[in-house]
């Protein structure tokens, strides 16, 4: 059994990053409500008002809801700021989740994305009074375009796994246009699950296949699978694993031998941008992560934005509308595309999410290939640094990321579940745990370009200290963390009898 | 660069610690032949100020300074400082997915909030975390009838959001789902009439939205009965969600699929706003998309935690209920904030607003000569009219005078030419109704 907390030494006094801090208990929102209390008051009405029993019939009117929230703003300020603080935050400090890309969100991007005429415009307004909002799309679009070497783009998709979709269903469009949209799409079990979820989504079979012994995928391998009815590879490049795929132009080459596409999975954008173009090495279609690799926050969550780059041969099926310039050099939304995959979202797009990827490009112009530098020196100054304490099962030139293993702590029992937790209490955020699948015990670590050196040492220094610990007193690792407001939750229980919302106690 | 940490010294030393002294060592994976020599052909640098300078002239292109009377699926209503001040904090901000539960115990009680929230207006059992948007999520719901019935059969409602029933046809397409669509009546309301049994029983649901695309709003209850008697579902869309303060919410229907742009986010051109599937709790392990869930810790102390993760992508990769990951957790957020803010008395004040409003706007509209509602049935803060002359022509009168007009339906919908959907909420001014109905007339007055 594991011992109690309080039995144990748990060094959180002061440690290099952090140390421990009163937070505030704080119920929820619910149950600090009482009847009359409110925290926002609309203007007088100023036309007759309406009884809507008449106005609607009474069959179609409901009396005020149960259990609703009336609290005051000062309550309501209170009650998020607690919670806030209960929060981890990149503006806290580096969060190094693997194939995650948590970079440093600009506040510029906030506050233009603010500004009347760009935050209060309506989807469905005449062109000619959205020319600005146009114009933001079709300059993203370019600099995307530039950044990939790709010739077409669609900003529609809300997320990466709808962008995977999106480029999927062009990839199948096309084929279709050939005269065969066949059935199968290969997936490398190094691939983030998105992908084959998308898949299936899109009408396709997944074919699953194995990396080779180097993480790499085995072009002789791919070969054997590249048949007459495969309509594309999805490949992550750089790998989950934070590898380059070196064979890709040979890889490429052999689908398009046998007319299949090569789709890109562009979540590790990072590793490239500036410094090679997917479109060079033979890519026909992508998506990026515009809340990964453009600095778009997380926000806990989403949103994202998914956008979809590709090849000559696919525009023809981008989902409508596309954004043009036209000849007289204004912008439109182009809605007639016989040849279209059709709408995947409602509208024009997160255009919000777009409008600070775009801030954010211009903010480094062609330097973003500073950025991506800087991402992969502090990956591998990383790499170096904890090598000679952690596992690191594919011993490969590493690029923005780098994956160890749990292996040598496992011997004490200790897992990269636990040694995860422990980097809590070091003040950080947990690296990814179990991904890649085709690592066990992975411990994924994407530092990206915005830590400082003093991070990255502060960072090296807790996980040093952590395979000490794993070594000398496994137990304090296993029973982290030690220092947040709730211990290690009982998931198997939340997931067995789900309690999903509140409800008022009777 | 001013995002960048790192002196330039200090790259040398890591670079020296990593036993190198080039950066360009660090790429050499990369085949040569694909390695730029040259800088990309990207705008920029530019510095803050410039940054904001080229937004600013972007935002003077549109439509700044007009009033609008478009609804169709994107609503303005009041927002608070407070809200928007709140989700800006960095630790909501700049946070990630929360599946480290311990570090992440203020996301993951907002979004249990959200999912109350969500449940009690919807009139459901359980919520979801969030979709993408209110189109994505009804298209989910269709894919969560279609597992739940095992029938690949859909009902839609031409009265739908156009928009909703082309991204749910992108879908449907490549899964062998055939999507039927059903009409309206003279009350604008679905044609019940044109619901065949011998459809319904291979049916897995019947498709509406209430209000719907004309504003009108659907007999919930009745279309639940027709539908249940042929074990299809009823999934029902909701794209005005500030109706839900005085309309009797969709308790019937089996899944509800909602855009949540009503509650104090901005219109920002199309996104990102948030989609909610909200069902029967027997359902959930159907339902796509992230959950929070209560639980404890060993100490006995409540906390939150995502649940039910075995319906995932990342768990389940091609065997799961949906390929979506990132959500609009930041806008659930939002949408969390804005509605504790307004609460049980403002929701309900809010709602009775915009149905005030809109029929003041309704009566000064039909009091011009030849302009006369389309459709009987009642509807809420939008409603479609007829006009004697193309609403196109109209609307391009209108925006000369800094009005963005009704929602033409004639592109949507070519058996209702010269129609359109006037919208009109609690931010429209009375003096702005009046200047919109004197313009129509005006322009209805004057020589074809």
């Amino acid at each position: 059994m594991n011992p109690k907390t309080s039995d144990l030494e748990t060094p959180i006094r002061n440690v290099g990053k952090a140390r421990a801090h009163v937070s505030q208990n704080e119920g929820l929102i619910f149950e600090q409500s009482a009847p009359g209390k409110r925290g926002m008051e609309l203007p007088p009405l100023d036309v007759p008002a309406v009884d809507p029993a008449k106005a609607l019939g009474s069959e179609f009117t409901r009396a005020a809801i149960d259990g609703f929230p009336e609290v005051s703003e000062i309550e309501v300020i209170r009650h998020f700021t607690r919670l806030s603080t209960w929060n981890y935050a990149i503006d806290l400090g580096m969060y190094p989740l693997g194939s995650c890309t948590m970079k440093y969100n600009p506040r510029v991007n906030e506050f233009v994305a603010r500004l009347d005429g760009l935050a209060n415009e309506h989807p469905e307004q005449p062109a000619e009074v959205s020319q600005g909002c146009l114009r933001i799309l079709h300059d993203l679009q370019k600099c995307l375009l530039s950044i990939t070497g790709m010739e077409a783009a669609t900003l529609q998709p809300a997320a990466g796994a709808q962008g995977e979709l999106t480029g999927l269903l062009m990839i199948r469009a096309y084929l279709e246009s050939q005269g065969n949209p066949r059935h199968k799409v290969l997936i490398p079990d190094s691939a983030h699950g998105t992908n084959p979820a998308s898949v299936v989504i899109a009408g396709y079979e997944v074919q699953n296949i194995k990396s080779n012994s180097r993480g790499q995928l085995d072009t002789d391998h791919l070969r054997e699978f590249v048949t007459d009815d495969v309509a594309a590879l999805m490949i992550t490049n750089p790998s989950t694993l934070g590898v380059f795929e070196e064979r890709i132009a040979e890889i490429a080459a052999i689908l398009h031998e046998r007319g299949a596409l090569l789709y890109m999975d562009g979540a590790n954008m990072n590793a490239l941008a500036g410094v090679t173009r997917p479109g060079d090495f033979g890519v026909d279609v992508m998506h990026l992560n515009l809340h990964k690799t453009f600095s778009t926050p997380h926000g806990g969550g989403g949103p994202g934005a998914g956008p979809v780059l590709a090849k000559k041969i696919l525009e023809p099926f981008l989902p409508v509308p596309v954004v043009v310039q036209k000849p007289d050099g204004t912008y439109a939304l182009d809605h007639n595309r016989p040849k279209s995959v059709g709408r995947v979202r409602a509208f024009a797009g997160n255009f919000g999410v777009l409008l600070r990827a775009l801030a954010y490009t211009l903010a480094y112009g062609p330097g973003i290939r500073q950025a991506t530098e800087d991402a992969v020196l502090n990956a591998n100054y990383i790499r170096k640094n904890l090598e000679p304490y952690f596992d690191l099962p594919y011993n490969l030139p590493s690029m923005h990321e780098v994956v160890f293993s749990d292996a040598r702590q496992k011997v004490k029992g200790v897992n990269t579940m636990d040694i995860a937790k422990r980097l809590i209490d070091y003040g950080f955020h947990p690296y990814t745990t179990a991904f890649p699948l085709i690592v066990p015990g992975a411990m994924m670590i994407e530092p990206t370009e915005s830590e400082s050196k003093q991070e990255c040492d502060l960072f090296i220094d807790a996980m040093r200290s952590i395979a000490a610990e794993a070594d000398a007193t496994p137990v304090l690792v296993k029973t982290a963390p030690h220092s947040t407001r709730v211990g290690r939750l009982d998931e198997v229980a939340a997931a067995r009898k789900p309690i999903l919302r509140w409800k008022p106690t009777e | 660069m001013r995002y960048l940490p790192k002196s330039p010294s200090e790259r040398q030393e890591m670079l020296a610690a990593i036993g190198t002294r080039f950066v360009e060592d660090l790429f050499t994976s990369i085949p040569e032949k694909f390695r730029l020599r040259a800088p990309l052909d990207l705008p920029g640098p530019l510095s803050e100020s410039e940054i904001i300078q080229y937004f600013q002239a972007r935002a003077a292109e549109n439509a700044r300074g007009y009033v609008s009377f478009l609804g169709a699926g994107v609503y303005q209503h009041l927002r608070s400082v407070a809200a928007d001040a709140l989700i800006q904090r960095g630790e909501f901000l700049t946070s990630y997915t929360p599946y480290q539960a311990e570090f992440a115990q203020g996301t993951l009680t907002a979004i249990f909030e959200f999912q109350t929230l969500m449940s009690q207006i919807t009139g459901q059992e359980v919520a979801n975390a969030s979709m993408y948007d209110g189109s994505t999520a009804l298209t989910e719901a269709v894919l969560m009838a279609e597992r739940l019935t095992s029938r690949r059969h859909v009902l839609v409602a031409r009265s739908l959001h156009p928009e909703y029933r082309q991204v749910l046809n992108t879908y449907a397409r490549n899964l062998g789902l055939q999507v039927e669509e059903i009409g309206y009546t003279a009350c604008g309301q679905l044609d019940r009439a044109a619901l065949k049994p011998e459809t319904l029983s291979r049916t897995a649901a019947v498709v509406v939205q209430s209000p719907n695309f004309f504003g009108v709003l659907e007999d919930v209850p009745a279309l639940a009965d027709v539908a249940h008697a042929s074990g299809a579902l009823l999934v029902t869309a909701i794209t005005e969600a500030v109706s839900l303060g005085i309309v009797r919410p969709p308790a019937e229907a089996d899944i509800v699929a909602m855009e949540g742009q009503a509650f104090g986010i901005p219109s920002s051109y199309g996104g990102p706003y948030v989609g909610v599937i909200a069902t029967r709790e027997k359902f959930v392990r159907q339902m796509p998309g992230r959950l929070a869930g209560q639980t404890t810790d060993a100490a006995g102390n409540r906390g939150f935690v995502l649940t039910l993760a075995t319906r995932e992508q990342h768990i389940r990769r091609e065997k799961a209920t949906s390929n979506i990951c990132t959500n609009e957790a930041l806008y659930a957020l939002a949408a969390t904030i804005h509605l504790c803010l307004i609460g049980k008395e403002g929701l309900r004040e809010q709602a009775l607003q915009n149905l005030a409003k809109a029929r003041f706007a309704q009566a000064e509209l039909e009091n011009i000569p030849g302009v006369r509602r389309v459709f009987t049935g009642p509807t809420f803060n939008e409603f479609a009219l007829e006009f004697p002359r193309s609403v196109k022509m109209i609307n391009s009168e209108l925006l000369r005078e800094k009005i963005i007009g009704p929602f033409a339906l004639g592109t949507q919908y070519p058996e209702l030419t010269k129609r359109a959907v006037v919208c009109v909420t609690e931010t429209t001014p009375r003096g702005e109704i009046e200047r919109f109905a004197a313009a129509v007339r005006r322009i209805l007055e004057r020589p074809v």
